[in-house]
């Protein structure tokens, strides 16, 4: 019985703490379907890696963490997932839409600016990487440079991410006019040929590479997913990266992750002031992308809609949907969900070049 | 304020100056953003030009 009572005895006010931190983030998974296949197995390893001397966390979740996390391969493998599923048809009929993917990154190196007033340079940068709006970026990134807030960062990048559609629509609506809110931008259906389909994840992966060589692996297997997918000959492979690889992967993610959060590494108040940097580079990122769509405007006789700049943050696809329900709400006859989804692509691509440019800057 | 933030979290630091001098990293890294970018639009709208599908006559 005493060792029973040891046990027991052994549980502090800050093990409890983060146990109760693991219940939110389940609670914001089931509850209020924020990131839920992300949130969730990180919910429930949290639990696992703050019960006193828990065998989960020597055991099996730091062997999955060496395993995956630790040398950067499951946010790779689930980068083959998400490559699998993006259809950049959209983004293909009007190619020019990848200039606001790259605007919205101004908050990642904002972030970098105001994180380095802060943290060393090394943990600033990952810290600012939370702005790529991409939780396997932001891991991978973090993981590169050896940063020790990976499990916060994680968090930060998830919850924002669920987070989008509260962060984004004021951001938005204080830099544009209604007047700007309600400009239509005609979609003209442009037919994209499977060639330039197979072509461009090359022409990405080999231009990306070549200018940031840091950001090979990450542009590499985004789009070694979408040419298994728009390939044509491995249907079953597309299938099977879409679903069963990118569920499998999801699940260690997830709670690997949670191996870092455990109370002496979570429980600080460098924690919340990473939260907060992580909000600032999500609302900088917003702000760029809509004012660099203001800013063409004043050049171009054919007006885009500023709104659609935002959804240049990778947040995929809750960003693009944002963006068409707010101009929906000006205008029900305002149709922008095709641009703005081809933005949201181009944001997913000019995410992971900005993570290569970081690593190439400071690993 | 900043003595407390310290005390609290004694890894951190505050250096405004910090913020002027990674300046040219935000710099550097827009323009190298849009530089790959510019060059993968090139790139792309070439692809297009160059196997778009033609209609049969």
């Amino acid at each position: 019985m005493d060792i029973l009572y040891q046990n027991l005895l052994a549980f502090t006010r800050y093990d409890l703490i983060m146990i109760i931190i693991g219940c939110v983030l389940i609670y914001l998974a089931i509850g209020r379907q924020m990131e839920p296949s992300l949130l969730l197995p990180m919910g429930f390893g949290t639990i696992l890696v703050n019960i006193p001397f828990s065998d989960a966390l020597a055991g099996p979740i730091m062997e999955l963490y060496q395993a995956g996390i630790a040398n950067e391969l499951f946010p790779l493998l689930l980068f083959i997932g998400i490559g699998a599923m993006i259809d950049f048809g959209p983004l293909l009929s009007n190619p020019k839409l990848m200039l606001f993917g790259a605007a919205a990154q101004f908050g990642i190196f904002f972030t970098l600016c105001m994180a380095s007033m802060f943290f060393p340079q090394i943990d600033a940068a990952s810290i600012a990487i939370i702005g790529a709006a991409d939780g396997p970026t932001s891991i991978a990134v973090a993981n590169t440079l050896g940063s020790k807030y990976v499990g916060a960062i994680t968090v930060a990048a998830y919850s924002y991410m669920a987070l989008v559609p509260i962060i984004q629509p004021p951001v938005i609506k204080l830099l544009t006019s209604k007047k700007e809110r309600m400009i239509r931008m005609p979609y003209e259906q442009k037919a994209v040929s499977r060639k330039t389909r197979i072509l461009f994840p090359i022409i990405i992966t080999v231009v990306a590479s070549a200018i940031v060589p840091q950001a090979t692996a990450l542009i590499g297997f985004l789009m070694f997913g979408n040419l298994i997918r728009e390939c044509g000959v491995l249907e079953s492979l597309s299938g099977t990266a879409q679903n069963v690889l990118a569920n499998l992967i999801t699940i260690f993610l997830g709670i690997s992750v949670a191996f870092n959060m455990t109370a002496d590494q979570f429980l600080k108040l460098d924690t919340l002031l990473i939260l907060g940097l992580g909000l600032v580079a999500f609302v900088v990122d917003t702000a760029g992308g809509v004012l660099f769509a203001k800013l063409l405007n004043l050049f171009s006789k054919k007006k885009v809609n500023p709104m659609i700049g935002a959804a240049g943050i990778s947040a995929f696809p809750m960003s693009g949907r944002i963006v068409h329900k707010m101009a929906q709400e000006e205008d029900p006859q305002n149709f922008l969900l095709m641009h703005s989804i081809g933005v949201n692509v181009s944001g997913q691509i000019a995410s992971v070049i900005a993570g290569g440019i970081i690593l190439n800057l400071f690993s | 304020m900043l003595t407390m933030l310290t005390a609290a979290a004694p890894e951190l630091f505050f250096e405004p100056a910090n913020f002027i001098q990674n300046l040219r990293y935000m710099g550097i890294g827009m323009l190298v953003i849009f530089v790959i970018i510019g060059v993968i639009i090139l790139a792309t709208g070439l692809v297009g030009y160059l196997f778009s599908d033609k209609p049969v006559s």
